[in-house]
């Protein structure tokens, strides 16, 4: 435990707070308890026990996996459990609902409005306490891992209603992507990083080398992460290793069409362990990697490349999971809490599950004390307001009948954020950007097509609400980068780096959490501070060498 | 390459459906299906055409969302792929595309390819869990499990709930996915207690979904992207022998925890 709660601190490059990865740590082993219980097939060892294997940025086996599949069986096991609430009339659930607004009265959350997607009829509802659940922003990259529904359009509109953003700019690429082909391109697939722990990642020694895998031979490679790292080697974490295929590809010797890419090696682990005992324990991927690519990576090794893949930033929120909005919560990935600059390996889950079912039951209970539960209602004028603000922004963006759809302006925000918001950062580049944003959005309310109408099933509109959402929250997520004057975890400025190459933070001054507060439309939004103490980690430079 | 689409296009689940002739022209064969639709919809916007609804969400064959029949087929031509994850390099160069949702009395159709599969959801909600109220679950470790029954669990595990099997089959039968729900869970010793109850409970929300019975035509481990095999129709089969002679009427499912 002390283990885990030390990388994770480590690894979050000492931007997280110390006491909350401590209670997680703590929570750690119930959580795998309750999914046990919960019938989620977790891999045994001969003897029945639990097994283990070791995950990025950890040396020690210590994370719990169901064959290739663990974040979809943790999953199953919480849906289970729920559909069991549903049919006992615990649970209310209202499948194709989009939450669209929050609605505070007298300072606190009292409910939503939300669009029902098939009908399109914008409902309220009225609560007693608010939770948001609704995950990571990655999207706001366009091409990220997450599954196209993620959104940031939840957050964003309760921020917008006064929940503070918490460091927005912490955002995680993950190493072991399958590379992008074309501009066609709608998401991008990761290749779990359980991979590298049998795969060995090269690119070759001299830059533009055109020759097939096999013809490189052994002394014309570059194992460049066991070269750079000799004592963790292809199990650095993933800020580091995806830096590292970053440079190796800007120093032209990236491999595969277009060059951004490198090679993740199982000849040495076939030969070693025999191609069985790899595919026992990476079939499912390797046949997926094959259904996308085409290619056999038995026989030729992967090629892979950085991707977005996980928000550390997020609402800011309390010890207990409260934001700066009385009586909103938010759990999960939508929350800032527990990793700090950087998450490691398996912890979304982690952390998910104990928000879920270890925290809130017991914080919640604090805040419903201290309020007249059950005074909620929807007659309160705030609730109608809120509603005609919503049909208000549908009806804009169908009346635009512009030439591009939403999709395109998706993009065009994507690329600007990856080039200039991405796996390096500049100062120039993130003014860049933030003088391009507003003028894309702009454009984007003047252009835009969105098809149909509002009162029926309306994919197109659908996604311009949130590409709308994503033009404005992109650009507190630059405004956040460049403020952020040093490198930590995921956020590498290239003006704060050692002579080597590695994040050089600055403890001094930026040991804290930066939570931004929206002032209105138009104006400057206000970055607070909560400083971060450390009484038991010392901090120090992450060394991963 | 270029592909002509015969897609299928209906209002809402009151209106009459039909077949619409698209031209897909300039599609790479690197594109997915899913991108490939994408691409046809941009066009059809732009051009003040209504796109083509269909159901997507993680478009890595894992969510159980994107189920459509092209050409006749659950998923596709590929065999243990899921719509998302097909590529258009199995098509060819002027190929007539058929493209239709799953079509089952107990999945009526909402818009074009996306048809509404909460019959699922409420086939779960009848039996499909272990109950185990959060905060008093035992070591994981206390109760071992063999190797071997983790592993045939977790091979009923791999469901993703996508409905192809109900799709493919002839008699719209789920068995293949309550058989994979009831193995996973019965196959585990934390399932065993109420193994019997469970599939007493599913088969009947399975029934009363209006999902047909099994007449062994296995179109549906065909179809199904996730290789799930025919053998927990079987087990599915015995245990519901098993349970008519020693289910208890279920009463776990009305309290809380
Ligand atoms: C490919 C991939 C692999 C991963 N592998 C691992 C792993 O092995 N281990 C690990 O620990 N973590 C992993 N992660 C990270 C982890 O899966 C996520 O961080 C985690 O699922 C987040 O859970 P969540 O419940 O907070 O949010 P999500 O799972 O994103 O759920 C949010 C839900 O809210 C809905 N929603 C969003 N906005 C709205 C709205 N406005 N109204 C209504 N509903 C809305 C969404 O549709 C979604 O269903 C992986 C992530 C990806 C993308
Ligand atoms: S989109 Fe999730 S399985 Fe295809």
């Amino acid at each position: 435990m002390q283990r885990l709660f030390y990388d994770t601190i480590k690894g979050g490059d000492f931007r997280a707070r110390e006491h909350n990865v401590y209670r997680l740590a703590e929570i750690s082993n119930q959580i795998i308890d309750q999914c046990v219980a919960q019938g989620v097939p977790f891999a045994r060892e001969y003897g029945g026990q639990l097994a283990n294997r070791s995950f990025g940025g950890a040396q020690v086996s210590r994370t719990f996996y169901a064959r290739g599949q663990t974040g979809q069986q943790l999953l199953l096991g919480s849906y289970q459990a729920l559909s069991r609430q549903i049919a006992a009339g615990q649970v209310k659930m209202f499948p194709r609902t989009e939450m669209l607004d929050l609605v505070v009265v007298d300072g606190r959350a009292c409910g939503i409005v939300t669009r029902d997607l098939v009908s399109g009829a914008i409902e309220s509802h009225a609560a007693d306490a608010v939770i948001l659940a609704t995950g990571g922003y990655s999207n706001v990259f366009y091409l990220s891992t997450n599954a196209k529904g993620c959104n940031v359009t939840a957050t964003w509109r309760a921020h917008k209603r006064g929940a503070g953003f918490a460091n927005p700019c912490f955002t995680q690429i993950h190493p072991t992507c399958i590379p992008v082909t074309g501009d066609h391109q709608s998401k991008l697939t990761l290749m779990s990083e359980s991979l590298r722990n049998d795969g060995r990642v090269w690119v070759p020694l001299r830059p533009s080398d055109q020759r097939p895998p096999a013809q490189i031979p052994e002394a014309e490679r570059d194992y460049y992460l066991e070269r750079r790292y000799p004592s963790f080697g292809n199990l650095v974490p993933r800020d580091v290793a995806s830096r590292a295929a970053k440079a190796v590809c800007d120093e032209n010797r990236g491999v595969g069409p277009g060059g951004r890419g490198v090679f993740l090696d199982f000849s040495d682990a076939i030969s070693r362990q025999g191609e069985a005992v790899v595919r026992e324990r990476y079939g499912n991927l390797f046949d997926m990697y094959e259904r996308i690519t085409a290619e056999n990576p038995y026989k030729v090794p992967m090629r892979i490349y950085p991707a977005v893949h996980y928000t550390m930033g997020g609402l800011w929120v309390d010890y207990n999971l409260m934001t700066t909005v009385p009586g909103l919560f938010v759990l999960g990935e939508a929350n800032f809490s527990d990793h700090g600059a950087n998450r490691l390996g398996a912890s979304a889950l982690m952390q998910g599950l104990a928000d879920g079912y270890f925290i809130i039951p017991y914080a919640i209970g604090g805040y419903l004390a201290g309020s007249k539960a059950g005074t909620a209602s929807t007659d309160k004028p705030e609730f109608g307001a809120a509603k005609a603000q919503v049909k208000e922004r549908a009806n804009r963006l169908l009346a635009r009948k512009g030439k591009r759809t939403a999709m395109s302006f998706h993009r065009e925000l994507g690329k600007l954020l990856w080039e200039n918001c991405g796996m390096a950062r500049t100062a120039a580049g993130l003014q860049q950007a933030l003088s391009r944003i507003p003028e894309l959005r702009e454009q984007f309310w003047r252009e835009v097509m969105v098809p149909g109408g509002p009162e029926e099933l309306n994919q197109s509109l659908e996604s311009a609400g949130r590409v709308g959402d994503f033009l404005e929250f992109s650009e507190l997520l630059c405004r956040d980068a460049l403020a952020r004057e040093e490198s930590c975890g995921g956020h590498f400025r290239q003006e704060y780096q050692t002579p080597d190459g590695e994040a050089r933070r600055d403890d001094a001054r930026f040991a804290h959490v930066a939570v931004w507060e929206h002032r209105g439309d138009g104006q400057e939004p206000l970055r607070h501070t909560e400083p971060l103490s450390f009484a038991n980690v010392h901090l120090a430079q992450r060394s991963y060498k | 390459m270029n592909l002509v689409l015969m897609v299928w296009r209906q209002e809402n689940a009151r209106t009459v459906g039909h077949m619409q002739r698209i031209e897909a022209k300039d599609i790479s064969p690197d594109m997915s299906f899913l991108e490939m639709l994408d691409v046809v919809n941009q066009r059809l916007t732009v051009a003040g055409q209504s796109p083509i609804t269909f159901d997507h969400d993680c478009r890595e064959g894992i969510c159980g969302s994107c189920g459509v029949v092209i050409n006749g087929v659950p998923h596709g031509p590929q065999p243990g792929t899921t719509t998302c994850q097909l590529h258009m390099r199995h098509f060819r160069d002027g190929q007539v595309v058929v493209i239709e949702p799953f079509r089952a009395r107990a999945f009526p159709v909402i818009r074009d390819l996306m048809i509404d599969r909460s019959a699922f959801d409420r086939v779960i909600a009848a039996g499909g869990f272990i109950t185990s109220p959060t905060g008093s679950a035992p070591d994981g470790n206390a109760m071992l499990v063999s190797k071997g029954a983790a592993d045939a669990a977790m091979d009923a595990a791999a469901c993703i709930g996508c409905g192809a099997c109900v799709a493919a089959c002839p008699n719209a039968s789920a068995m293949l996915f309550v058989g994979a729900k009831v193995s996973h869970l019965g196959l585990l010793p934390q399932g065993r207690p109420e193994r019997w109850s469970r599939v007493h409970a599913m088969v009947a929300a399975m029934d009363a979904e209006g999902f047909g019975g099994c007449t062994n035509y296995l179109e549906c481990t065909a179809v199904c992207p996730k290789n799930v095999s025919p053998d927990f129709i079987g087990r599915l089969n015995r245990d519901l022998i098993g349970a008519v002679f020693l289910a208890r009427p279920r009463v776990a499912s009305t309290e809380a925890g």
